[in-house]
C-alpha cells in the first residue's frame, strides 16, 4: 500500500474524509473520500496515467476537470468494464478498480510507444494518404491493425447489465442556470427570490464553482447555498452537466448519482434529465488554456489552475519543485496557495514584461523572469527539468518536479454557440465570447469574459435580474435582486490584475501539441495549412485537432491560432472551431434510460390477451400490437395448417382487434368518403359495407379495409392493422386541410370494440346460436351486410365479410366484454368443432384466396397493379385521381399482381423468390410477395409482383433464390386461387 | 427541438405533433390536370427563411395548425388554426 506523500494540508471536499482503498493498474492505493481518481492517484505521487492515442506517448494529468484530455482510464465494474472514464471527475469509492489505456504489456513499458519515434513519417493525413491501395486490403489488413494500435479503452460488453441502471426526468422549469459558480449562484438567488422555478445545473460535486479556490468566499458561498435551499422554487442539481441545448429551451443533462444515492435508488448511476426552460442562463465559466511548446505533453505538466484545484479542494500539491509558464495574473493564485502551504516554486517564466502578481511572487523569493518563455522540458516519463529564455535572450535551466501552465482563459462557450450565439473577439482576454438572444437567455461571468470573482457575482446578479424583469416585472425583480444584494455587503474585491498577454506557441525543436487526447501537433496544423485546408473546421477534419471526446476545451484555440499565424491573418478571422452536444461523452445506456429490452417501445394488447396467452398463442408484434401468430408454443407449419384447416372444413375464430376503426359521422360524412377513397361510399347503402381502396395523391394505394354504413350520416371505417394510425392522420389532414367546409367528426374507436372473425362453413351455425334479434340467412343478411347485432345478449354489430374467403362473419363488441363473448362463441362453437386460428392461419387463408396485405401494399403498387382498376370511380374528386392516371402507371410491364404455384407441386415456395425467364436467370421479372403451404391446393401457393403480369397468366417462369441455392419452374396463376366465382362467401 | 404552442393545448413538445408539409399551397381543383398535381405533390420551395408549414397534433387534440417556422433559426414565430390566414413576412416563401 503506498502512503500519500502529496498530501499536504487538508482539503474543502476531503477533509475529514474515511480512507478509501482502490485499484490502479492492479496496485493497491489510499486515497480519501471526496477525492476524485486524479487527486488520489496524485496524493501518491503517481504521474504516469496512460499512453496516449495516436503515438503511445506516456501522458499524466493535465486538469483537474470534465475538459482533461490525457487521464482517461478504464473502470472495472461488476458488470464489466467501461473505458474512457475521466480520472479527474470520477469519485473515489472503496473498491474502486481503474486500468490505465492504450499501452501494452505495462504502462511503463509500451511496446508501441516505437510509433513515437516513426512520429516524422506520421504526420495528420497519414492515413488517408497510405492506405489507399489495393482496395481490398483496408477492411482486410489496414483497419484492424489501426484500430488496434490506435485507441482509448476497451469496450467490453457492459451494456446488458448496465442497462437498467438509468432513468429519464422530464423538467419544466422558468430557468435554467448552467454552472453555480459565483455568477450562478447569485443569479439563482435572485431568480429565486423573484418566485421563479430555478433549475441550477452544476457540473461539479460541490455547488461553488471558482469560489471552492479561494478561502475568503466560502462564507458567501455557504450563505447562498443555504439561502436556495430554503426557497422552494429553486432545485440544485449537482454532479449534473448540461450536455446539449437543443433549441426553443430544451437541454439534456446528465446527472450522475453520488454512492448515497446510488444505494437509495436501488444501483441507479445516472438521470438524463430532459429540460425544458422559458429561459437560459449559462454561467459557464471560463476554462484554462494550454500553452504549445516542444515537450507540452511530458507527465508533470499540467495547467496552474489544476493546481490550485488539487490543492485547495483535496489538500493535495501536485510537486515538490513547481515551475510556471504563464502569461496572466489568475495564474499565480496557485503559486501563492502552493507557497502558503510550504512549497516554493523553483522559477517563474511570465511572459509579460511586468506584472503586479510577478511583483508579489518576488516578494515571497521567488524566481520570476518576466518577457521569458519555456523552450523545452528534460525527462520522457515524468518531468526533470525545464529550459528558459529569458527576455534578455540568456538560457536558463530548472530542476523541477511539475511545470505548471497558463495560456489564459477561453470563455466555455459550447453551449452558447449551439443556441446560435455569434462569437465575439475580446482582445483583452485574447478569446471568443458569447452572447445570446434576450428571449433565449443571458450569459454572465466568466463564460462573457468578465473574470474575477466579484466581478462574476455582480454580473450573475445582474443577469438574473434582467431575466426576473422579462418574467415577472421590473418591480419583483427589482425588490429580489435588493434583498439578494443587502446579503453581498462587504465581499472581498477583486484583486487588481494585469492584462495577459496572449502566446499560443513557443517553436522549437520537438513537437509541440495543440491537442493532447488525438495527438495533433501545431505541425499537423501548418501542414493541413499547406494542403489547402484553411477554414477552421476543414483544419480539423484534416487532422482531428478537437475532435476527440474532450472537443479540445484546453488547446482548441492554440489550432486556430496556429493556423491564423500560418495563414497570416488575424485569429479574430480565423474563428473557432464549434463545440457540438453532447459536451462530454455520455454512455448509451443513460440515453436509453428505462426503454430498454421489453419497454423499448410501448406494447399493445388486445383485450382478449390474457385469453390468448392462456391458450398457449406465440405473439407476434405488428407495428405496436401483440398479435397471435399461432396457438402454440412455436410457429410450425403444422399447427398453422391445422388451424386453417379447420376453418376451410369447419369453423375457426379469430382475434381481429388491432385493426384501425374509425368512426365517421355528420352530414357530410358519405361525401367525405367519396374524396378520400377511390371507390364510391355515397352510393353504399345503409346496412351494407363495401371493401374500399385509398389512394396517396400521388397516386399510389395506400391502404385497404371495409367501410359500413351503420345511419345515414354514420359510417365505420376499418383500416390494416400496420396503417391505423397514419389512416387516422391522413383522413384529419384531408379533413382539415381540402375539406374544411364539410361537417365531419372522426373519431379513433379502436380500443373501444373488440372484433372477432368467425370463418367456414360452419360459421351461420354457430353465430345463430350467439346473434339475437337477426336472421343469418342468406336472404336477411347477405354477403356485405352490416348491422347492430345482440352477441350473447350485448349490444354489438355484425358484419358479413370475409378475409379468409369463407362464410364468414365479424363481430365486435365492446371491448370490455371480449372475453365472455369470445368464450361463448367458443362454446357455442364446439359441436361444430371451433377453433381460433392466429395471424399465420389468416395468411395462408389469405393468400389462397388472393387477398392482399402490407406485402402487395407495399407503397410502389398502384390500383390497376393490384387488379383494383376498376374500383376507381370514373366521375368526381378524390384524393390520388389524377396522378393515378399518370401514363407510365399504365405501361404494359409494370409489376402486376399475379398468383404462384411450383410446376412440380412438392417444391416449396420463398418470399423474396425472385421471377426469372429461364434464358435470362440474372434479370429479374419480379419476385415472390406472400408464399404458404396450401389447404385447399396440392403443394405451395403464392402471391408475386410481376412484370406485366396478368398477360403472363398461364405461362411458366423459373423462380430463384440465389440466398437459398435454389431454382424451380413455377406456374403463374390468377391471384385468385381458391374459389374466384365467391360461392363460399356467399354460401 | 420544437415546442410548438398549440392554441388549443398549450405548448408541447415537438414530438406529440407530426410535421405534414408545406402550409403555403393549395391542392388544385382536380379538372387542374396532371402537371399541377405533379407540382403539387413533387415541387417544393425548401426556402432558407420563413416557411408555412402545417404541423397536425395527433397526441393531443388532432387539430391541424399552422405554424410559420424559420428553416434556420427553428424560430416559431406564428401558430394558427387550419382555417386561420396567417402573417406572412415579406420574405416569406410563397
Amino acid at each position: 500500500m503506498s502512503a500519500a506523500p502529496g498530501r499536504v494540508v487538508a482539503g474543502l471536499l476531503t477533509a475529514g474524509g474515511r480512507a478509501v482503498t482502490f485499484r490502479f493498474d492492479g496496485r493497491i492505493f489510499q486515497g480519501l473520500e471526496g477525492d476524485t481518481l486524479a487527486s488520489a492517484l496524485l496524493a501518491s505521487g503517481e504521474r504516469l496515467i496512460g499512453r496516449s492515442f495516436k503515438y503511445h506517448r506516456p501522458r499524466g494529468i493535465i486538469t483537474a476537470g470534465p475538459e482533461e484530455p490525457c487521464a482517461l482510464v478504464d473502470v472495472m465494474t461488476a458488470s464489466g468494464r467501461e473505458p474512457n472514464q475521466l480520472a479527474t471527475t470520477l469519485l473515489l469509492h472503496e473498491g474502486l478498480e481503474a486500468v490505465s489505456q492504450n499501452r501494452w504489456p505495462s504502462l511503463a513499458f509500451d511496446i508501441r510507444a516505437a510509433l513515437d519515434r516513426l512520429s516524422r513519417f506520421l504526420p495528420a493525413g497519414f492515413y488517408y494518404k497510405t492506405f489507399m491501395s489495393p482496395g481490398w486490403a483496408w477492411e482486410r489488413l489496414y483497419e484492424p491493425l489501426i484500430r488496434r494500435a490506435a485507441g482509448l479503452g476497451v469496450l467490453a460488453p457492459v451494456v446488458g447489465a448496465h442497462a437498467e441502471a438509468a432513468e429519464t426526468l422530464h423538467e419544466h422549469t422558468d430557468v435554467l442556470i448552467v454552472g453555480a459558480g459565483a455568477a450562478g449562484l447569485a443569479a439563482a438567488a435572485v431568480l429565486g427570490a423573484s418566485g421563479l422555478r430555478v433549475l441550477l445545473a452544476e457540473q461539479d460535486a460541490a455547488l461553488g464553482g471558482g469560489t471552492l479556490l479561494d478561502a475568503r468566499w466560502q462564507a458567501w458561498r455557504e450563505r447562498r447555498r443555504a439561502g436556495l435551499v430554503r426557497v422552494p422554487g429553486v432545485r440544485c442539481l449537482e454532479r449534473t452537466t448540461v450536455l446539449g441545448a437543443y433549441g426553443h429551451g430544451v437541454f439534456a443533462a446528465l446527472e450522475v448519482l453520488g454512492a448515497a444515492e446510488r444505494a437509495a435508488f436501488g444501483g441507479l448511476r445516472e438521470r438524463l434529465h430532459v429540460i425544458r426552460a422559458q429561459r437560459v442562463l449559462l454561467a459557464t465559466g471560463a476554462i484554462e488554456r494550454l500553452i504549445a511548446f516542444p515537450g507540452n505533453d511530458v507527465p508533470g505538466v499540467m495547467l496552474a489552475g489544476a493546481a490550485l484545484a488539487y490543492l485547495r479542494r483535496y489538500g493535495v500539491a501536485v510537486g515538490r519543485r513547481p515551475v510556471f509558464f504563464i502569461n496572466n495574473d489568475e495564474a499565480y493564485e496557485a503559486l501563492f496557495a502552493l507557497a502558503a502551504a510550504g512549497i516554493t516554486a523553483a522559477g517563474v517564466a511570465d511572459v509579460r514584461p511586468a506584472s503586479h502578481a510577478a511583483q508579489r511572487a518576488r516578494e515571497l523569493g521567488v524566481d520570476v523572469l518576466c518577457g521569458a518563455r519555456v523552450t523545452a522540458v528534460r525527462g520522457r516519463g515524468a518531468l526533470r527539468a525545464v529550459q528558459v529564455v529569458t527576455g534578455e535572450g540568456g538560457q536558463r535551466e530548472f530542476a523541477a518536479d511539475c511545470l505548471l501552465i497558463s495560456g489564459g482563459f477561453t470563455p466555455a462557450a459550447a453551449l452558447a454557440t449551439q443556441l446560435g450565439s455569434p462569437l465575439a473577439w475580446q482582445e483583452s482576454i485574447a478569446a471568443f465570447v458569447p452572447e445570446l438572444a434576450g428571449a433565449v437567455g443571458r450569459v454572465a461571468g466568466a463564460a462573457r469574459g468578465v473574470f474575477g470573482l466579484a466581478a462574476a457575482a455582480r454580473e450573475g446578479a445582474l443577469a438574473g435580474q434582467a431575466i426576473a424583469a422579462e418574467l415577472r416585472g421590473r418591480e419583483v425583480a427589482a425588490a429580489a435582486a435588493a434583498a439578494a444584494e443587502a446579503e453581498d455587503a462587504g465581499l472581498p474585491a477583486d484583486a487588481m490584475a494585469t492584462p495577459m498577454s496572449p502566446l499560443w506557441e513557443v517553436s522549437g525543436r520537438g513537437r509541440a501539441f495543440v491537442d493532447l487526447q488525438n495527438d495533433v501537433t501545431s505541425a499537423d496544423v501548418r501542414l493541413a495549412h499547406r494542403e489547402g485546408y484553411e477554414h477552421v473546421e476543414h483544419m480539423k477534419r484534416f487532422t482531428t485537432h478537437t475532435m476527440a471526446t474532450d472537443q479540445g476545451r484546453i488547446g482548441g484555440l492554440l489550432g486556430s491560432a496556429v493556423l491564423a499565424e500560418a495563414r497570416g491573418v488575424p485569429l479574430s478571422e480565423v474563428g473557432q472551431v464549434k463545440a457540438r452536444p453532447y459536451v462530454q461523452p455520455v454512455p448509451f445506456a443513460a440515453l436509453a434510460g428505462g426503454e430498454v429490452r421489453e419497454h423499448y417501445k410501448p406494447k399493445r394488447r388486445v383485450a382478449l390477451h390474457d385469453w390468448h396467452e392462456r391458450a398457449g398463442a406465440t405473439f407476434v408484434p405488428t407495428g405496436l400490437w401483440l398479435r397471435p401468430l399461432v396457438y402454440a408454443r412455436a410457429s410450425s407449419w403444422e399447427a398453422v395448417l391445422g388451424e386453417a384447416r379447420s376453418v376451410r372444413r369447419a369453423v375457426g375464430i379469430t382475434d381481429v382487434s388491432t385493426l384501425g376503426k374509425i368512426d365517421v359521422r355528420g352530414k357530410d360524412a358519405a361525401r367525405f368518403l367519396d374524396f378520400v377513397y377511390a371507390n364510391t361510399f355515397s352510393s353504399l347503402p345503409i346496412g351494407r359495407a363495401r371493401y374500399g381502396i385509398m389512394l396517396r395523391e400521388d397516386g399510389m394505394v395506400f391502404d385497404d379495409g371495409t367501410t359500413s354504413r351503420l345511419g345515414p350520416e354514420h359510417f365505420l371505417v376499418t383500416t390494416t392493422t400496420a396503417n391505423s394510425t397514419a389512416v387516422l392522420e391522413h383522413l384529419e389532414f384531408q379533413l382539415q386541410a381540402n375539406c374544411r367546409e364539410l361537417d365531419v367528426l372522426l373519431t379513433d374507436v379502436c380500443d373501444q370494440w373488440a372484433q372477432f372473425a368467425v370463418a367456414g362453413p360452419r360459421a351461420r351455425a354457430v353465430l345463430s346460436a350467439v346473434v339475437g334479434g337477426r336472421e343469418l340467412s342468406n336472404a336477411a343478411f347477405p354477403f356485405m351486410a352490416a348491422g347492430e347485432a345482440t352477441i350473447a345478449g350485448v349490444a354489438g354489430r355484425l358484419f358479413r365479410i370475409s378475409f379468409s374467403g369463407e362464410l364468414a362473419y365479424e363481430l365486435a363488441v365492446p371491448a370490455s366484454e371480449a372475453e365472455r363473448i369470445w368464450l361463448a362463441v367458443l362454446e357455442a362453437g364446439t359441436p361444430c368443432g371451433i377453433s381460433p386460428y392466429g395471424l399465420d392461419a389468416l395468411n395462408t387463408l389469405r393468400i389462397e384466396k388472393g387477398h392482399v396485405t402490407g406485402a402487395e401494399l407495399n407503397g410502389n403498387t398502384s390500383a390497376a397493379d393490384l387488379g383494383f382498376a376498376r374500383m376507381l370511380k370514373p366521375q368526381g374528386d378524390f384524393v390520388g385521381r389524377v396522378l393515378s392516371q399518370r401514363p407510365a402507371l399504365e405501361a404494359a410491364d409494370r409489376l402486376q399482381l399475379v398468383g404462384v404455384r411450383p410446376a412440380v407441386r412438392t417444391r416449396r415456395l420463398r418470399n423474396g423468390m425472385q421471377l426469372v425467364a429461364p434464358e435470362a436467370p440474372t434479370a429479374s421479372l419480379g419476385y415472390i410477395t406472400s408464399s404458404t403451404p396450401s389447404v385447399e391446393l396440392e403443394g405451395w401457393v403464392g402471391l408475386a409482383l410481376l412484370a406485366g403480369g396478368r398477360a403472363r397468366i398461364g405461362t411458366r417462369l423459373t423462380g430463384t433464390s440465389p440466398l437459398h441455392d435454389e431454382r424451380l419452374e413455377v406456374e403463374i396463376v390468377s391471384p385468385h386461387m381458391l374459389d374466384p366465382e365467391n360461392t363460399r362467401v356467399r354460401a | 427541438m420544437l415546442r410548438i404552442h398549440c392554441p388549443w393545448c398549450g405548448t408541447r413538445d415537438e414530438s406529440e405533433f407530426r410535421y405534414r408539409g408545406d402550409a403555403g399551397r393549395v391542392r388544385p381543383a382536380h379538372e387542374a390536370g396532371l402537371a399541377s398535381f405533379s407540382a403539387h405533390v413533387y415541387e417544393r420551395a425548401n426556402p432558407r427563411g420563413w416557411h408555412l408549414e402545417w404541423w397536425l397534433h395527433v397526441a393531443g387534440c388532432r387539430q391541424l395548425l399552422k405554424v410559420l417556422r424559420h428553416t434556420q433559426s427553428h424560430e416559431i414565430r406564428w401558430v394558427g388554426r387550419a382555417e386561420e390566414p396567417a402573417p406572412l413576412p415579406e420574405d416569406c416563401a410563397p
